[in-house]
């Protein structure tokens, strides 16, 4: 048995959800006593096959074909391994990328595919574990076919370490020019820049639950009392209520402040992944049972129409 | 040219609730238009109005008889006419996954012949987030995922869309035609459905199929992907909840606050 991870890289970068990929191949690998193999296609591929080369990986094969994403070449490179390879269980990132190629290559396989899986279990044939309902409840679903196709979510595995010493093996691929019916003509990046939530000490982070625009003002003055920078989560910038480089989020931004405090934020994975590295998390929220509390180390449960302004007067503005 | 959206209504679970066997109990769910579908009905009829050529909106969707409240505000927002892919045998299957889902919509696409295929990003209930590609592989059309800005040039036969990427980058991406794009929140404002419209919609074709009258058999919705457990997850909790009023809760809060150097 085998199994195969497929790397996700941007604009030079290995992005760090491939080292957990080869986390997750290495546990199921050592399950089920199969070979572990990992493929990279495109960009810098002998400078990103050696950092693949980590501990648990028995084969890395790099396609030297292109130097950023297009879904067209992965799919026909990530098949084309496949074949050759055979792997039982094919191991995708459950990125935005991820989502761009996956399910074309598991329909072209014609293999099942599950996404966003964040636990696998091997120990009666496969299982693998998603949320539902915005991470409300969670359910187990057996898959009944001899090769299967996952996407697994960043950051659920930690990432491989080590360096190991495994065969780094360019695979050609042979890709139909004619099939490549997209063109990836460019990057931008977002916002107007004049906020920088990256570099606050102190985010007052709003969501949904803050109801209205008007209700905005709120936290604004409790930001000015705490000498804090308002951030929102995804919500409120798309209905335009804040500028883009307020957003919080996979899609908006990463940030490490001291203090994070979310208000009115269900905490849905998306948004987790861009602030669970602030230093302390406070959240405020009705709802006890809202996944923000997982993550957070204070925590009121009580309408934010009265506690915010309670804070205010605290801090006496 | 025809647009075909994909409309799904989900599910929408109460703070509290009680899960019976591998479903929520229906006591604790109401159900909405699903948010993604929503901007993706929008993009649609943006397109409509925007078009110097006939544009026909037609929207489909995989469900039940109770779920034509919500086609019927798709249809109130401007689309044309809708069609309904349900039967005993859909009643009956296990899990809709993107492949089974996709199998169904593609019998839909194979009849409507459309020029561009729009569907949400994901459903906010089960969250695959894998239909639309899955949908463009079989039809052999090309595809976008998470597009959150489309322009279309029909003379060139080519959608120019910007891909939003995780940290704040979004990829610009020429993608031929026909296509399948899966629409990511925020690319629109989605409109309120005016009175007018919500009359409208009471007359407008909404075209009920079963799996046969779409060609396919029972064979072809059957998954080697089985549900077995649902559950709520533990929580993993340690955080430190103030009780008392929200001013008590407040004063204490402020404390920690000032303890960890806020506003000092």
């Amino acid at each position: 048995m085998t199994i195969l991870s497929v790397a996700e890289h941007r604009r030079g970068e290995l992005r760090p959800v491939s080292l957990e990929l080869l986390s997750v191949g290495h546990l199921v690998a050592d399950e089920t006593d199969s070979e572990h193999h990992t493929v990279v296609v495109g960009g810098d591929v002998e400078a990103f096959g050696e950092k693949l080369d980590r501990e648990g990986v028995d084969a890395v094969h790099t396609v030297d074909y292109g130097e950023e994403f297009n879904h067209d070449v992965y799919v026909q490179a990530v098949s084309q391994l496949a074949d050759a390879v055979d792997p039982s269980l094919l191991l995708m990132p459950n990125t935005v990328n991820g989502l761009d190629y996956a399910p074309a290559v598991a329909g072209r396989l014609d293999r099942p595919l599950v996404t966003d899986v964040v636990d696998i279990d091997y120990e009666e044939g496969l299982t693998v574990t998603r949320e539902l309902y915005g991470s409300k409840a969670e359910t187990t679903i057996d898959v009944n076919a001899e090769a299967a196709a996952l996407t697994v979510r960043p950051g659920e595995w930690p990432a491989a370490e080590g360096v190991n010493g495994a065969s780094v093996e360019p695979f050609a691929v042979d890709i139909d020019e004619s099939a490549v019916r997209s063109t990836v003509t460019g990057f931008e990046e977002v916002g107007s820049g004049d906020v920088d939530i990256g570099d606050a000490d102190v985010l007052v982070s709003v969501g949904r639950g803050i109801g209205e625009e008007e209700n905005l003002d709120l936290a604004f003055e409790l930001a000015d009392a705490l000498d804090a920078t308002v951030s929102a989560s995804r919500p409120l910038i798309d209905n335009g209520w804040l500028e883009k480089d307020r957003q919080v989020g996979q899609s908006g931004k990463v940030v490490t402040p001291d203090v994070y405090i979310a208000i009115g934020i269900s905490g849905a994975v998306q948004h987790v992944a861009g602030m669970k590295g602030a230093d302390t998390i406070v959240a405020i929220n009705t709802d006890p049972n809202a996944p923000i509390f997982d993550i957070a180390d204070y925590g009121i449960v009580d309408d934010l129409f009265d506690v915010v302004p309670a804070l205010i007067e605290e801090f006496g503005s | 040219m025809k647009i075909l959206v994909t409309v799904k209504q989900v599910a929408v679970v109460d703070d509290e609730f009680e899960i019976d066997g591998l479903g929520i109990d229906d006591r604790y769910i109401t159900h909405d238009l699903n948010e993604w579908d929503e901007y993706a009905v929008e993009e649609a009829v943006q397109l409509q109005e925007a078009a110097d050529e006939d544009v026909e909106v037609v929207t489909v969707t995989i469900g039940p008889e109770d779920t034509e409240e919500t086609i019927r505000q798709a249809l109130a927002k401007g689309a044309d006419r809708a069609v309904r892919v349900w039967d005993d045998t859909l009643a009956e299957a296990g899990l809709l996954d993107p492949t089974t889902k996709a199998r169904v919509v593609e019998a839909v696409a194979s009849e409507e012949d459309p020029d561009l295929v729009l569907t949400g990003v994901q459903s906010a209930d089960d969250g695959f987030g894998a239909t639309g590609v899955t949908l463009a592989e079989r039809l052999g059309f090309e595809w976008a995922a998470v597009v959150n800005d489309l322009e279309l040039d029909r003379e060139a036969g080519v959608a120019s869309v910007h891909r939003e990427l995780e940290g704040s980058i979004e990829e610009l991406t020429d993608v031929q035609l026909p296509a399948v794009l899966t629409i990511q929140t925020g690319i629109n404002e989605p409109r309120y459905a005016s009175l007018r419209g919500i009359r409208q919609a009471q007359t407008k074709e909404l075209d009920v199929r079963s799996l046969e009258d779409v060609g396919l058999s029972p064979a072809d919705i059957e998954s080697p992907l089985e549900q077995t457990s649902l559950y709520e997850p533990t929580s993993e909790s340690d955080a430190t909840v103030f009780e008392g009023s929200a001013e008590e809760a407040a004063a204490e809060l402020a404390e920690v606050l000032r303890d960890a150097g806020v506003a000092n």
